[in-house]
């Protein structure tokens, strides 16, 4: 949060530079002594995480990319390629493959921590739109990489979801056919196309560091929400981010890189789909096409629609719902903790989202279908029905007086009791 | 909108004409903004298929050795082309479809006019009544249907089955069971002779 800048430059460099481009000055502010509640929990480190999940996909991707050929003819050989021949090519494709699904994990944990405790109402709302936004280019940026294998499921998920455009010709014939020979540079999905998405696949990452500036930007003007939902009132609800979150952070990196590693070296192919190993072919299409997991809800909301241009609508809805949720929530309160009624909701919405996964991976008929069409149906009403009527029939539960007393209980309103470690040693430990 | 500065500036008099600055700033702006547009369209237009890809636009196929019951893929413009030598059964079945339970009502043919209703005579070949020639994509997300080899599943209507989300076609390619909105496209084509088909 917004707080008086306490970066005292020592080193002569130091001070030259401070009136320069006070860069150390930014970094000392906003990263070592940020004021940061006290109480935040686990599910606070997947911001981290995740940033730190970005920098290994940068990393792993631009070394990929200096192998890789991006053409119809040699795009798949040279996968196998990097496989085989090149030095650690294995390890660095199957990080940067499995790394895409832990990058997803984490951000859709990240995304339900946001929707639990809040973290989108007033003044965080900005924050949650740019979330959404990187979560949007994210999906974008993960379907062009899965494209760039050039195998059987990438061939026929390009073609799919490029023709979920053509639903556009039910509104203006030809319009969606333009929009479609537009995107594939031809008749078909072709060489060109898979030109276009690697140029893409390369440039997105960067608008994600971008957009991931801008949010942590607007995170650090309200500062962090925490587990309570009640806002920071005292200094003492807070401890400086450095060394309480940065050592927090990176133990849950830590945990997090075993989960990761055991995938990786153990079974780094399970969440992919074999017939991804065959080169792609046009004129085939395979049994049963599937998207990777983390795009399995979207793909059940998708065919549980019986119309196309309703079903893209859905699917692009069923993400766009988010950008507007900060405006559906009608609760006075933040936390979930202290919501008896919306708290069966959510469990059922996590539990929906779960479901619609699990159905997306299916095949689209009898029982699948009916529990596809009726996860839908509850998915979309939780945001645009519950959420705003809950919120204004819903008798909260008593929030804690700050979040000092929601960590240290009632001994916390007790003038003389003894100052909690944090705060105070502030000067100290900057 | 003259500038507050411009008055004790001794450069422009207060009798030069007041909107002078005006002008030169609206032309600058539109100047700047009709060079960025036309410069955006060729950013734009690059992304269509270019003059290698449209100059494959036509194919000549010899549908002789196609007996009647068999169908064969060719490839035009990187799409695949269903051509289908029709039993006598099939072309029957076809025909017997009345137009009212059909999900798409138009012939979607390239040769005829647009309007042209789906009837069988309009979805097969003028003349050469055996004979259907369509784009082989399933009009729902594009995938390829099932029904060209023998031994496939050709749906209830004995004609094309997708096997992405389940759409049938018949036996003149008309769409009987969504998903899918619209039957096969039937492509530009001409039949020099009985046998000789030109696609483009």
């Amino acid at each position: 949060m917004a707080h008086p800048s306490t970066y005292q430059p020592t080193s002569g460099f130091g001070k030259w530079i401070d009136t320069r481009l006070p860069f150390p000055r930014v970094v000392h502010d906003q990263f070592m002594v940020f004021p940061t509640p006290r109480n935040l929990n686990y599910w606070w480190t997947f911001g981290g995480i995740l940033t730190f999940m970005l920098v290994l996909q940068m990393m792993t991707g631009i070394v990929l990319a200096m192998h890789y050929v991006p053409s119809a003819d040699g795009a798949f050989d040279s996968v196998e390629k990097i496989m085989r021949d090149v030095n650690w090519g294995w390890l660095l494709r199957y990080a940067h493959a499995v790394g895409a699904s832990m990058f997803f994990v984490a951000v859709f944990i990240h995304t339900f921590r946001g929707l639990y405790y809040g973290s989108y109402k007033a003044p965080r709302e900005v924050l949650w739109i740019l979330g959404v936004l990187i979560l949007l280019l994210m999906i974008a940026t993960a379907f062009m990489g899965y494209s760039l294998v050039w195998g059987q499921m990438s061939f026929w998920a390009v073609t799919v979801i490029t023709n979920l455009f053509s639903s556009l010709d039910s509104l203006i014939p030809g319009l969606g056919t333009t929009l479609v020979e537009w995107i594939w540079g031809g008749f078909a999905v072709g060489g060109p196309t898979l030109n276009r998405l690697y140029s893409l696949h390369y440039l997105l990452p960067f608008v994600i560091a971008g957009v991931v500036m801008l949010h942590i930007w607007a995170l650090h003007v309200p500062g962090n929400n925490n587990p309570t939902g009640v806002d920071v009132k005292t200094e003492r609800d807070t401890i400086p981010f450095h060394p309480y979150y940065s050592i927090k952070d990176g133990f849950a990196i830590v945990l997090f890189l075993i989960v990761f590693a055991a995938l990786l070296f153990y079974v780094p192919n399970y969440l992919s789909h074999p017939d991804n190993y065959i080169p792609a072919n046009p004129l085939q299409t395979p049994p049963h096409i599937v998207p990777e997991w983390y795009f399995l809800p979207f793909y059940a909301i998708l065919r549980a629609i019986p119309s196309k241009l309703f079903g893209v609508i859905g699917m692009l809805g069923a993400i766009a719902v988010l950008f507007i949720v900060p405006w559906l929530d009608t609760s006075r309160i933040r936390s979930t903790s202290y919501r008896p009624i919306y708290k069966w909701f959510f469990w059922l919405f996590v539990i929906t989202c779960i479901a619609l996964g699990y159905l997306g991976a299916q095949a689209p008929d009898g029982w699948y279908l009916f529990f596809g069409r009726a996860f839908t149906i509850y998915y979309f009403a939780f945001f645009l029905l519950i959420m705003p009527i809950v919120g204004l029939i819903e008798r909260p539960k008593k929030l804690p007086g700050s979040i000092t007393q929601s960590v240290l209980g009632s001994q916390a309103s007790k003038p003389p009791s003894p100052p909690p470690p944090g705060p105070d040693d502030r000067e100290g430990l900057a | 909108m003259a500038n507050p500065d411009t008055t004790t500036d001794p450069s422009l008099l207060p009798d030069d004409d007041p909107s002078r600055r005006d002008v030169i700033l609206i032309a600058a702006g539109a100047f700047a903004t009709i060079g960025g547009a036309a410069m955006l369209w060729p950013l734009l237009d690059q992304m269509n298929p270019d003059a290698s890809t449209l100059s494959m636009a036509s194919i000549d196929v010899d549908v002789g050795p196609v007996e009647e019951g068999q169908a064969i893929t060719v490839m035009w413009r990187g799409k695949p082309v269903f051509i289908r030598h029709r039993t006598a059964k099939e072309i029957e079945e076809a025909k017997d479809v009345k137009l009212d339970v059909l999900i798409d009502p138009f012939a979607r043919n390239a040769n005829l006019p647009e309007d042209a209703p789906a009837t069988d005579a309009n979805r097969a070949a003028t003349d050469l009544e055996p004979w259907l020639v369509m784009i082989g994509i399933c009009t729902h997300l594009g995938c390829i249907p099932k029904g060209q080899a023998v031994g496939d599943y050709k749906g209830d209507y004995g004609g094309w089955f997708c096997p992405c989300h389940g759409s049938q076609y018949d036996t003149a390619g008309r769409v009987r069971v969504g998903p899918a909105p619209q039957n096969m496209y039937i492509p530009p084509y001409t039949f020099a002779s009985d046998t000789q088909l030109k696609i483009g």
